[in-house]
């Protein structure tokens, strides 16, 4: 494979150049995917059926810490791609498992919100509005989660091999996932419960 | 007759592949078909595009183009319109192509002749954008005025009072209220001439399609919504109606017949009705929900009373389990409802 | 006991056990034969672990023409069905489930695969590129189109076929009216199919934009590069939408969940504007990449280059952006009201403007050409006035109010069948035979081409037209039987004359290649049809590398130019070439997919568990994987290359 050097790690080589725009075409789709599910949401929002509504059940404490935790692992990450820039191995390594750790309580307090929910008679089968809700949150949460072992992986990599041209690409392009589930989760942040609290 | 008119049908689409084969031969590789006169072959193809045409708009009886209220009149009209049009592009289309085919073939080009590499021609491409626009123009202008028109009560029809009918589907019957005569009708439904019906559709069960094509196009019956269909008969006379969208087994035979009469023999039929028919209990409307078929029942009282349509109040982000919905705790609600139906009108 | 019954056909007949007995021998044999020729081991190492595109392409599209049968003789045995009044030769259960999967078959699993059969084996040579940029993941999507079709096939003997018409509207196909597992084989092996066909749309975007050889900018890209690019796009926006909408079906099959149920705040309609958001696109995405396969033919056979190419391209993207925005005439019936109706009258008309400018671009490629008719060609000569006729009709139907007389009706059969079938059907035979010399190194026979073409083409007419009659005298669609008194009888009489004749054009097309494979002469060209683009450069069939010397491209008939106006394609010496490692991941990774499939239609959890870890260790494989690929050095391209020299 020839490297070229005058690129950043992750751009040096042909092949990587190719995973970084497919990743950004997949992106692309996993934005029709989220706004189909935005746009049924919206859809179904009043359909609560003999269930309760969003109003109801929504509670602040939950939801801004985990808003708080994945913006601050947004941030995180992007500190550890600077620091395999400037080829830190050690730093970045450091800001990659902060990021995982963050991730990891996001999808604890995610776990309580759902067990909440189902504990007070909001739970996947009670009206079209809770499935919706439940389905969207669900879709992102199974995405953070697959994250965190996508992440773990590519960490024990850049332990084993360094930072190499594919390491490097590897790490970035879960920069770039991590930080559209952020920008995900703002949107069901303002969209789902803002909106449906006020 | 109704099966002659097929026959002819069928001998119109005949003539139609005596002509195609006609066409065939013209591109088999024949030498004695060579020599046959380039005009005589387009000419083929021109009589073919008219048998289409001819044999289209032979087709007065098909039940579509064969309207007997306002409703499905213009929708008819539409149809023959956009037909003639269609004919005419697909003509041009017909004629170009058979004027490329016969001229620029090999067999009539010297062996050395090199075809020229021409790129666009903006004039050309404007033409080839610009009267299909026209077209287009036209014919949406004209799909938004029928709209309209097929979505509020027929012309000239404004001033009179609508009878309001809730046909329902469950499967696979049709359950047809007049909660004004207060009686209601499973799989026929008969309704006055020279009067805007109004429908009032929704189903029990899977999506069905509410639709009489001589009287007008057709609408979804849907669980969760209302929706309204507005027809109207001019003539007296019987028509078929079914269920077009499909719902499962039954489906093929979810027909319901139609008949249109004199206000006044209407009236006489409501009467007689009321005079015989026993009354629709909860107990006796929930078996006849049961899938299945059934034949002509009539009743007296309608079931909207004990099981509200999802409308208003009611509507399908309300309403909770099934069981809830057949409770007769809601009666007085959906009372309330029809009445506010009846000062509507 | 009652765990074996839910794997039990609910409605079996003569025809199911038949089939059963059918598929187990058929398993027999294969496997006998394999065993005994010793070809296991080929079959592994040359197809089963490829990444190459050109064989994937392959793959693809014999699986597309043995589901062109399957799904044709659904066709034939409905047509059957209706010939005569008050037939009993199906009942209704067994009509609904062999429309349903005729429609899932026709569409998802033959006429998909048969895109993509050309794509795959097609563009990277179009464009000059040694394979597609994720080799690997060609081969994922493959297989998970080929086990998702797999999956939906032993629906007919394991469980039931799903019921609910290919458009599956709930509540119909929930559990409240469908209980059999058919409609969940439905959601499930869609979904599979569906994850391969989005992975191929960000595989071959990333091809197109990225692997151009030097010289091709995207002005000088070949017709049916182009058109795969932007079906390729659409795929990418459209598949996430049927993603979500089949999980959410899936959810409410296996979960009791009511995003569609007639209770609890369900919506019906929610699924039918889903399903179209993603059907409506999904038409295109088949209609495209056959205009393109159309440009390439009419091109090389009018001698002529294709005229106005600049509106050709504008035009396709211009109906890619309109493909998203007409769903909603898919049901003007539901009540939406005048004004919305209107609005969507509107869009869809439009789409008529630009592809009107194709069909002049087309016959304006024909004036003064040179226009010779080769069987291709004769496909492509015969869409045109076939596919008008569908095309105009597509207008009829766009008039909403018009079209509450259309709309489930045979009319709309009709006017779909006639788009689809000149549209899609006719173009992918023409680039099955016009490609046909580049997969296996010698020419199909022109004659019984011939002949295949003029049947098909006039069994078409036959078969559809008549249904436009019917259709207005009230004949409405998917109903399994009709009276006498409708007067439908000898019209559906015709129309099973002509599904007889489609099916032996179809006969007649595999004849073709068993003489063909017999008896054609296999000393010919790299370039027997005297084309104009790059992938007729090099030699028939295509070594794996696909060019000894990236090309250099000064205009968009690389080919022509090069043999007319001496421009130099291949210059400069060889050099090693890097290629991509098979790998037997792909596959198994299908394979488990199969299982978790099967395991979640029948709602087997704990296999349904095991299946995902295997998928995920499958990804996890993948992740810690080091594969650098492979060279291929001078030595052996020199002898591949004089080997291929010789043989011409």
């Amino acid at each position: 494979m020839k490297i070229d050097h005058s690129l950043p790690l992750e751009y040096s080589t042909e092949e990587n150049r190719l995973k970084i725009l497919g990743f950004w075409i997949f992106l692309g789709a996993e934005i029709m995917l989220f706004g189909t599910l935005f746009a049924s949401y919206f859809t179904l929002v009043d359909r609560i059926g003999s269930g309760p509504s969003g109003k109801e059940i929504f509670e602040i404490t939950p939801v801004l810490i985990e808003t708080i935790v994945l913006l601050t692992s947004s941030f995180t990450i992007g500190l550890g791609v600077h620091a395999m820039r400037i080829g830190r191995k050690k730093a970045m390594m450091s800001f990659f498992v902060i990021t995982l750790l963050l991730g990891l309580v996001f999808l604890g307090v995610e776990i309580f919100e759902f067990i909440h929910y189902v504990h007070i008679g909001a739970g996947l089968q009670t009206s079209a509005f809770t499935a919706i809700l439940l389905s969207t949150l669900g879709t992102h949460g199974l995405h953070v989660t697959f994250g965190l072992f996508w992440g773990l992986f590519i960490l024990l990599q850049v332990k084993k091999r360094g930072l190499t041209p594919e390491t490097a690409n590897k790490s970035f392009i879960f920069s770039l996932y991590w930080h559209f589930l952020d920008v995900v989760w703002i949107f069901i942040f303002s969209f789902v419960y803002l909106k449906g609290m006020m | 007759m109704f099966i002659r008119k097929k026959y002819y049908m069928i001998v119109m689409l005949a003539c139609d592949l005596y002509h195609l084969q006609k066409i065939v031969y013209m591109f088999l590789p024949s030498k004695n078909l060579e020599r046959g006169i380039d005009l005589k072959r387009f000419g083929a193809l021109l009589t073919l595009v008219f048998t289409i045409i001819t044999v289209l708009t032979g087709c007065e009886s098909l039940l579509v183009l064969d309207p007997k209220g306002p409703q499905a009149e213009v929708q008819a009209n539409d149809i023959k319109m956009s037909i003639y049009i269609m004919s005419f592009i697909v003509l041009v289309v017909f004629g170009l192509l058979a004027y490329m085919l016969i001229k620029y073939r090999a067999s009539k080009q010297g062996k050395d002749y090199e075809p020229p590499h021409i790129e666009g021609n903006i004039v050309v491409e404007a033409i080839c954008v610009g009267i299909p626009i026209l077209i287009v123009a036209f014919l949406s202008f004209m799909s938004v005025k029928s709209n309209y028109a097929v979505e509020s009560t027929p012309k000239g029809y404004e001033n009179k009072k609508p009878l309001v009918v809730y046909a329902t589907s469950s499967n696979w019957k049709w359950h047809f209220s007049y909660p004004e005569e207060n009686i209601e009708t499973v799989n026929y439904l008969y309704i006055p001439t020279n009067r805007p019906i109004e429908f009032k559709l929704y189903s029990h069960g899977p999506i069905t399609s509410f639709w009489i094509p001589q009287l007008g196009g057709q609408k979804y019956a849907m669980a969760d919504m209302v929706t309204t269909l507005h027809l109207a008969a001019d003539v007296p006379g019987e028509y078929m109606g079914r269920n077009a969208n499909f719902s499962g087994k039954g489906f093929a035979e979810n027909t319901f017949n139609v008949k249109a009469m004199p206000q006044d023999e209407f009236e006489d039929w409501v009467k007689e009705v009321k005079g015989t028919a026993k009354p629709l209990t909860e107990q006796k409307f929930n078996e006849l929900l049961e899938p299945g078929h059934l034949g002509q029942l009539t009743f007296t009282g309608t079931h909207l009373g004990f099981l509200p349509p999802p409308e208003g109040e009611n509507g399908g982000h309300n309403h909770g389990s099934h069981n809830a919905k057949m409770g007769t705790e809601k009666n007085e609600a959906s009372e309330s409802i029809l009445e506010s139906e009846h000062n509507h009108h | 006991m009652d765990f074996f019954d839910r794997f039990a056909i609910p409605h079996p007949s003569l025809a199911i056990y038949a089939s059963m007995v059918a598929i187990v021998l058929t398993v027999i044999a294969i496997v006998v034969g394999l065993t005994y020729f010793k070809k296991w081991g080929y079959l592994w190492r040359e197809w089963l672990t490829t990444v190459d595109h050109k064989r994937i392409g392959i793959m693809y599209l014999i699986s597309a023409l043995l589901m062109l049968f399957r799904g044709g003789v659904d066709a034939l045995m409905m047509r059957a069905q209706l010939a005569v009044p008050e037939n009993t030769l199906l009942d209704a259960q067994h009509y609904n489930e062999v429309f349903t999967t005729h429609g899932v078959v026709m569409i998802l699993f033959m006429a998909m695969p048969f895109i993509m059969a050309l794509m795959n084996f097609v563009v990277p040579l179009q464009i000059g590129a040694r394979d597609v940029a994720f080799p690997r993941l060609n081969a994922l999507s493959f297989w998970l189109f080929f086990f998702g079709a797999m999956l939906f096939n032993i629906s007919f003997v394991v469980g039931g076929s799903p019921d609910a018409g290919w458009t599956s509207y709930f509540p119909l196909a929930g559990n409240e009216f469908s209980t059999s597992v058919g409609t969940n084989y439905y959601m499930i092996a869609i979904q599979i199919a569906g994850i391969g066909t989005l992975m191929t749309g960000i595989n071959f975007i990333t091809t197109i934009l990225k692997m151009r050889a030097p010289g091709m900018t995207l002005m000088k890209m070949p017709m049916f590069t182009w058109s795969s690019l932007i079906a390729n796009v659409i795929i990418v926006f459209a598949f996430p939408v049927l993603t979500v909408a089949l999980a959410m079906g899936t959810l409410d099959r296996l979960f009791g969940t009511h995003f569609f149920t007639t209770n609890n705040g369900g919506m019906d309609m929610l699924w039918a504007n889903l399903f179209w958001v993603w059907g409506h696109p999904e038409v295109y995405i088949l209609i495209l990449p056959a205009f393109g396969i159309y440009s390439e033919v009419i091109s090389t056979f009018a001698r002529r280059n294709l005229y106005g190419y600049k509106s050709m391209v504008a035009s396709m993207v211009i109906i890619s952006l309109l493909s998203f925005l007409v769903w909603v005439h898919h049901f003007f019936t539901m009540g939406q009201g005048a004004l919305t109706n209107s609005i969507f009258s509107i869009t869809t008309m439009a789409i008529a403007v630009p592809t009107g400018v194709k069909i002049f671009n087309w016959l304006f490629t024909l004036y003064k050409g040179k226009i010779e008719i080769t069987t291709p060609m004769l496909y492509a000569l015969l869409f045109i006035p076939l596919f008008t006729i569908g095309g105009v009709t597509g207008v009829m139907l766009g008039m909403s109010a018009a079209d509450y007389q259309y709309h489930n009706t045979m009319f709309l059969v009709a006017h779909f069948h006639m788009v689809i079938i000149p549209g899609v059907v006719f173009a992918m035979l023409a680039g099955l035979t016009y490609y046909w010399p580049k997969m296996f190194g010698f020419m199909l026979n022109e004659r019984i081409g011939k002949i295949t073409a003029w049947t098909i083409g006039i069994s078409t007419l036959v078969a559809f037209m008549p249904m436009f009659f019917t259709g207005l005298d009230g004949q409405a669609r998917r109903m399994y039987t009709y009276s006498e008194s409708t007067g439908f009888g000898p019209l559906n009489m015709v129309s099973f004359v002509g599904a007889i004749g489609l099916a032996i054009g179809f006969i007649l097309l595999v004849y073709n290649v068993y003489y063909s494979i017999r008896y054609a002469s296999r000393d010919i060209s790299a370039d027997p049809w005297d084309a104009r683009t790059l992938e007729w450069a090099t030699h028939s069939p295509v070594p794996e590398y696909n060019f000894a010397i990236v090309p250099h491209v000064k205009s968009e008939e690389a080919l022509w130019d090069a043999k007319k106006k001496r421009h130099i394609l291949f210059q400069g010496n060889y050099e090693k070439i890097h290629m991509p490692n098979n790998s037997g991941v792909p596959f198994i990774m299908g394979s488990i997919f199969f299982i978790w499939g099967f395991a979640l239609v029948f709602s087997l959890w704990p296999l349904a568990i095991i299946a995902t870890i295997g998928i995920l260790a499958c990804m996890a494989h993948r992740s810690m994987e080091i594969d650098h690929g492979r060279y291929i050095s001078v030595k052996e391209i020199e002898e591949t290359e004089t080997k291929l020299r010789g043989a011409k």
